[in-house]
Parts: structure tokens; C-alpha cells; sequence
């Protein structure tokens, strides 16, 4: 189908490729004008909200992780530190800085898959990466490099990369000797040299004139780029704990499309992620990052989507950074975990999953036994943002013939990494046919 | 909607059964002995993990991509190529009565299915909803439940079409799926094995954690493929394979009332990722007190 957009039609673009999950977006255009846009996720609901109730307080990190493999340890920490909070534990120290390693380890998996295999062959006009590969070798050997130092990461300190096995409410199950983990220094040594060269690759893409003034909130913490805890920061400089997020964000129910859209109180819809980590806390990041982030062209702040890459890359050279960082000054605890006695209550954790902030909330009995879970993933806050991009996007690009307007959308929509499995059940499963 | 009954008869054991011995590569394709096989990677209820585990063979994707024809895979491109296919890997659990007709036409255009994962294979942790009430947990994750439509039971591929093989795992391991990919280009059934966990400890030298330390372990009813990975980890086994052949589930769950463990401890432990494969659903079943039979 390739003629153009004219008087009312539908465009459909079904399933969303490369897209972990797979989705769909309708757009709907009448005399001319976009009048509605909606992106829609085909993921059956798995209910992990209603199965957690009951379960023990334990076992949120193993169960979670299942939510999405690719992000488990973000659901796995964010999960931890809420049930840490009921327990009024803290896990500091060396344990903390273990997190940080792994956590850095899945920002360089997951940022390299996204980058390399399901972003920049659209900036290249390739259909995937194996199409991509004859023709840009080098660049595709680079990021397969680069993802496999993310899971040899995750693999040590986790014991595998899709769902780590080693991490437990309080630590882990058994923390890494010095001599093991010394064994990552070289390969993130030229992992880092491969995330300073991903920078100045994609800095050279094609980007489209477009910029979007959303709302931007991350975490935030005083002397490092925030990834396994933090505050709550936005843009215009609202600010909350993780006990508040409730308070600041709704989930409004949206007639239109039946789906929930997150709205920040007094705001609107908003964006989590690396433009608005970028934005809010670029001032903490290394030097090295720093750097290359200024080389790349990046100022205070991102405000096109499609540059977004640019800012992913940005955040590898930062991952490998730290992770080296950790590497070389890291001394083994006395015990592999603190130990968590429960206790009843109400407890919430956020972290930086790659694609945006993940929160976790839950309501422990005196014997631990789960009664109730939230859990609010990054793509489910980001759907309504998603959704206003395309309109405008859509709009200034009607004249284009149907399938190229297609390729671009779902472009588009990338520029997000949204992680449709995590955000299936803010989603109606309607299709709708004018 | 009617329910999707739990399979009445324990699933077939790995490796052993007719089920899981795919017949001898057939192209699909009539392009002659040049064409190479086509593969189509196809998700249903689950979180991507198993998926992803394709990409993660960073050292080997690309001569992959050179061995097979990528014809049908939305994780990882937007080309896509009509069927039929000669091979269909399946990730995911059958949740929705859409699922359960479009297993059935992707069965239909596949020379050989592979279901890859604990939710294709047992359906996932998902099924934890089978031992409870569906319209319940609607009312609990979604503001207007009568909008999501959904099966009151998460199954295995197998409860719906023929399957070929499965591959075990939550995830699957990476080495075992390149084993299934080299089985299926030279035409052989794969080579996995269908001991239990507590042989590959054995192998590894680990020092056994419920006898050494009284660690509850679910790695004499589990079938290896893991490498003994918790146990490595001073953790007990949690069962992210599920049962091998024969497991004697109800000794494990005496030995694990003996350390101490509650019934419900116990149900807890038949009842993750592998929940509604038979025999682990049966013995989660025996310790649940009150809950749906």
C-alpha cells in the first residue's frame, strides 16, 4: 500500500517490530488533520499484581523479573528496596555499590541491543540488524561487543543475564571475590572504548527537524547519575520521594482508547528515561561521558526524540565508567546480605530501568506475606507522551506515501525503547476499524 | 468463554517421548537444496526473555542469520516473509481465546514447532491465575476489568497443537537453544538432557545445600539444562526448568516439611514459573489449603 493520506483513513501499522513485545498504532485522520492517534499493545494480561498478593516477601526480586527479560534487575531492585523500606533496612555500603555493577551491566545490554540491533538500522533504513550487518560490519561487530560485556557483567554478579538468580531482599546470595570481579576490568576497558566510539557513530545519523516539550522526571541523587535509587525530579522542578509518588502521579483512564495514561499532578503527560535522566542530571555524570557528550552536540538538555540515541550511547560510556569505577575500589562485605526480619507495612522503591523509572509499591502483613502490590513500569508513563509525538510527527508528514509514513512512525515510536511486555496492562486490546 | 482445561495427563518427559524427537529437516520451501530453512520466531503471553536469549548469542547470531532464513521474527526486524516455515520457535503461554485460534494456524504453517521456555512449555508464571479466580485478579490489576479478555487458565503449546520438541527454562539456556538451531540444520533430535538438577551439581563439585546447610532445594525434581546455577550460588534450586521425568515430588516435599518448611512454604514451591506443569501442580495442589483444586 503506497498511495497517500487523504480525507478520513487509518493508518495501522500491525505489529510493531522490534518493539520487545509487539504492538500497534492507529492513526486517525479527518479532512486533512490528525484526529486521533493510539498506540496499542498486544500482550495478553498476566496479572502480576493479583498473583503477587499472598506470596512471600522474599520472593518479589525472582517473580518480578519475569515481568520483562529484558530489564528483570530493574524490577528487581526496585523491588527490593521497597521491601527493604518496610522492613526499615537499608542496604549500603559494598552491597549497594554490587547493585550499582549489575545495574550497569543491564544499561549496557539493554542500551547496545536497542542502539545497535533495533534503532540504527532504522536511521540507516535497514529492516533489522542482520540486513544491516553486510553493509555496516564494523558497527554491528562493535555493539554485538558491546552487549556481550553487559551480560558478562550480569553474569558474574547475577549468575545469568534474563533473570539474575543471585539477587535477594537484604544483598545477594553470595557476593563475587575481589579476584572475580577484577576479571571484568579488561573487557570493560574496551567496552568503554566501543560505548566512545557508539557515540560519535550515531551523533552522525540523519536526525528529523522535530522536538517535543514534554515534562521530564527522573531520579535523582546528590553525587552520582542516579540508576538503583534516588528522588523524584522533573523538569519544571517538581519534586517527591518515592513514598509520594502515588500522590503526584495518576493513572487517568482515557475513554478514547480504554487505556491508563500516567499523568504527573499539575503537569500532564510526561517522559522518563535517558532524555530526561540526561536532562535532569547530566551535571553528575563522569567527565569521560561529559565529554563525549559534548562532542556529540548534546547541550543541557535533548529535546528530539530521534537524538535520544545519542543520549542512550552517552549513558553506555557513563555505565561502563562506573562500572570500572566499582570494579577497581570494590572490597567484599562481611556477609553477602543484611538480614531483613519483615514486618507490617507499606514500602516503596524506585529505580532507572535503561528505558525509564520503574516503581514498585507494597503492603506487607507482620509475617511478610504480600497483600497487595503496585507496580508502575516505564513505557505505561510513557504511552501518553508517545502518543502526543505522533500526532504532531503524523501531521507535518501526511504528503508522505503510506508505508514510508508507516517506516517513520514506528521510527518514531523506537525513539522510546518501549518496552511493551512491562506496560501490557494499561492497555485495552481493541481494534478499531473506521 | 469456556475455561482451557489443565491437561489431564502429565506432560511427556523430555527427550524420551515421540513429542520431542522433531522429525528429520523437510524444507518447507520448494527452492531446492540452495534455499536455507526458513525461521520464524512467534511470541505469546511472556515477558521476551526466551526471545532475547536469540540475541544473545552475540558470537553466533550472525553465522545463524547466515545458516537459516530470518523470515518471520518482530523482535528483531520488520521484514517479514509469508509461510509456510520450516522452523517455528514459540515463546510464550496461551492466555487469550485469540491465542488459542492463532496457535493453531501457525501450527498449521510450520514443518517443525519448538516451544522455547516455561511459559510455552508449562505455561509460565502466568498460571498461577489456573489456581485462582481470573475475574478476581481482573478487578485487581485493571480499573475496568470487563475490557481485558483473557482465558481463566494460562497453557502450555502443547494443550493446543502437536509440539515438536521443548526447550526448557526461564529463561531457556543460550547453549541448549543453539543445540536445538545445529539439531535442526543437520537434522537430528537434540541432544538435551533430562537428569536432574542435582546431577549437574555433582558435575560441578557443589557441595549439596540441603544437606550440607538445610537449604530447601527443588533440584532432585528439576530437570537440568541450568548448569546448577542457584546451588553454585549458595541458593536453593528454584525450579525454573520444571519437573524432569519421573520426579519423585512428593519425597521432596517431605524432606522439605522435615527442614521446617509450612504447607503453604511448600505450595509456594511448586507453584512458580513451571506451576502448571503436572507434576508440580499436583503437589502444590496436595499443600493448599482451601485453594482451587
Amino acid at each position: 500500500m503506497t498511495h497517500k493520506l487523504t480525507g478520513d483513513q487509518l493508518l495501522t501499522t500491525d505489529p510493531l517490530a522490534r518493539v520487545e513485545g509487539e504492538g500497534a498504532m492507529t492513526v486517525r485522520v479527518r479532512g486533512g488533520s490528525v484526529t486521533d492517534v493510539e498506540l496499542r499493545i498486544f500482550e495478553p494480561p498476566r496479572f502480576f499484581e493479583a498473583f503477587l498478593r499472598g506470596r512471600a516477601y522474599t520472593e518479589p526480586p525472582d517473580i518480578t523479573a519475569r515481568i520483562c527479560g529484558i530489564c528483570p534487575v530493574a524490577y528487581q531492585m526496585s523491588s527490593c528496596l521497597a521491601i527493604e523500606q518496610v522492613c526499615g533496612v537499608r542496604v549500603d555500603g559494598p552491597l549497594r555499590d554490587l547493585r550499582r555493577l549489575l545495574y550497569c551491566g543491564e544499561w549496557i545490554e539493554s542500551h547496545a541491543l536497542h542502539i545497535y540491533l533495533l534503532h540504527a538500522p532504522d536511521f540507516l533504513g535497514f529492516d533489522g540488524v542482520v540486513d544491516m550487518a553486510p553493509h555496516a560490519p564494523e558497527a554491528v561487530e562493535r555493539g554485538l561487543r558491546l552487549k556481550r560485556v553487559g551480560n558478562e557483567v550480569m553474569t558474574l554478579v547475577g549468575g545469568r543475564s534474563i533473570h539474575p538468580v543471585n539477587v535477594k531482599v537484604g544483598g545477594f546470595y553470595r557476593v563475587p571475590t575481589r579476584a572475580e570481579l577484577r576479571t571484568l576490568r579488561e573487557p570493560l576497558l574496551h567496552a568503554r572504548e566501543d560505548a566512545l566510539e557508539t557515540v560519535r557513530w550515531v551523533s552522525g545519523f540523519d536526525f528529523p527537524d522535530f522536538e517535543q516539550h514534554q515534562e521530564y522526571l527522573a531520579l535523582r541523587s546528590p553525587d552520582s547519575y542516579a540508576i538503583e535509587g534516588g528522588s523524584f525530579v522533573s523538569s519544571s522542578g517538581i519534586a517527591f520521594e518515592s513514598a509520594d509518588f502515588d500522590l503526584h502521579v495518576r493513572e487517568e483512564h482515557v475513554a478514547r482508547s480504554n487505556a491508563l495514561h500516567a499523568r504527573l499532578h499539575g503537569v500532564g503527560s510526561y517522559v522518563v528515561g535517558p532524555m530526561a535522566r540526561y536532562t535532569i542530571n547530566h551535571d553528575v555524570l563522569s567527565p569521560l561521558a561529559l565529554e563525549a557528550a559534548a562532542a556529540a552536540g548534546l547541550g543541557a538538555t535533548c529535546r528530539n526524540p530521534f537524538r535520544s540515541i545519542i543520549v542512550r550511547a552517552v549513558e553506555l560510556v557513563y555505565a561502563c565508567d562506573e562500572a570500572l569505577r566499582i570494579v577497581a575500589g570494590w572490597e567484599p562485605p562481611s556477609q553477602p546480605a543484611v538480614e531483613v526480619t519483615p514486618r507490617a507495612g507499606v514500602g516503596t522503591g524506585a529505580t532507572e530501568a535503561p528505558r525509564g523509572v520503574i516503581w514498585h509499591r507494597y503492603r506487607l502483613a507482620g509475617d511478610g506475606t504480600i497483600r497487595d502490590a503496585r507496580i508502575v513500569p516505564p513505557t505505561s508513563q510513557n504511552q501518553a507522551s508517545i502518543e502526543e509525538d505522533m500526532r504532531s510527527f503524523v501531521q507535518d508528514r501526511l504528503d508522505l506515501p503510506t508505508d514510508e509514513l508507516t517506516r517513520q512512525c514506528e521510527q518514531a515510536i523506537r525513539n522510546y525503547d518501549p518496552c511493551i511486555s512491562c506496560a501490557t496492562h494499561f492497555l485495552h486490546l481493541h481494534v478499531e476499524r473506521a | 468463554m469456556s475455561p482451557q482445561p489443565v491437561p489431564a495427563t502429565p506432560k511427556p518427559p523430555a527427550t524420551k517421548s515421540p513429542a520431542n524427537n522433531p522429525p528429520t529437516t523437510k524444507p518447507a520451501n520448494p527452492g531446492g537444496a540452495a534455499a536455507k530453512p526458513k525461521l520464524a520466531v512467534w511470541k505469546f503471553a511472556s515477558c521476551d526473555g526466551c526471545q532475547l536469549s536469540i540475541l544473545n548469542c552475540e558470537d553466533e547470531l550472525l553465522a545463524l542469520a547466515g545458516a537459516v532464513d530470518i523470515a518471520y521474527f518482530p523482535e528483531a526486524t520488520r521484514g517479514m516473509v509469508a509461510g509456510p516455515y520450516d522452523l517455528s520457535l514459540v515463546e510464550g503461554s496461551v492466555t487469550t481465546p485469540v491465542d488459542a485460534e492463532r496457535i493453531r494456524r501457525i501450527r498449521a504453517e510450520s514443518s517443525t514447532l519448538v516451544t522455547i521456555g516455561a511459559c510455552a512449555t508449562a505455561g509460565g508464571i502466568q498460571a498461577l491465575r489456573n489456581f485462582a479466580d481470573v475475574d478476581e485478579f481482573r478487578s485487581v490489576v485493571y480499573a475496568h476489568p470487563g475490557y481485558v479478555s483473557a482465558l481463566d487458565r494460562s497453557t502450555g503449546i502443547a494443550t493446543h497443537v502437536h509440539v515438536d520438541f521443548e526447550l526448557r527454562g526461564c529463561p531457556i539456556d543460550k547453549g541448549q537453544l543453539l543445540e536445538v538451531f545445529a539439531a535442526f540444520v543437520q537434522g537430528r533430535p537434540p541432544r538435551v538432557p533430562a537428569h536432574s538438577v542435582c546431577m549437574e551439581c555433582k558435575l560441578r563439585g557443589n557441595v549439596c545445600v540441603m544437606v550440607a546447610s538445610g537449604t530447601p532445594c527443588m533440584g532432585p525434581v528439576t530437570q537440568a539444562g541450568c548448569g546448577a546455577l542457584c546451588p553454585s550460588y549458595n541458593r536453593g534450586c528454584y525450579a525454573c526448568f520444571g519437573p524432569k521425568e519421573t520426579a519423585n515430588t512428593a519425597s521432596l516435599a517431605d524432606q522439605l516439611i522435615r527442614l521446617g518448611l509450612g504447607d503453604r512454604d511448600v505450595m509456594r514451591m511448586f507453584r512458580t514459573f513451571n506451576a502448571a506443569a503436572e507434576d508440580f501442580r499436583q503437589q502444590s495442589v496436595a499443600h493448599d489449603e482451601g485453594g482451587r483444586r
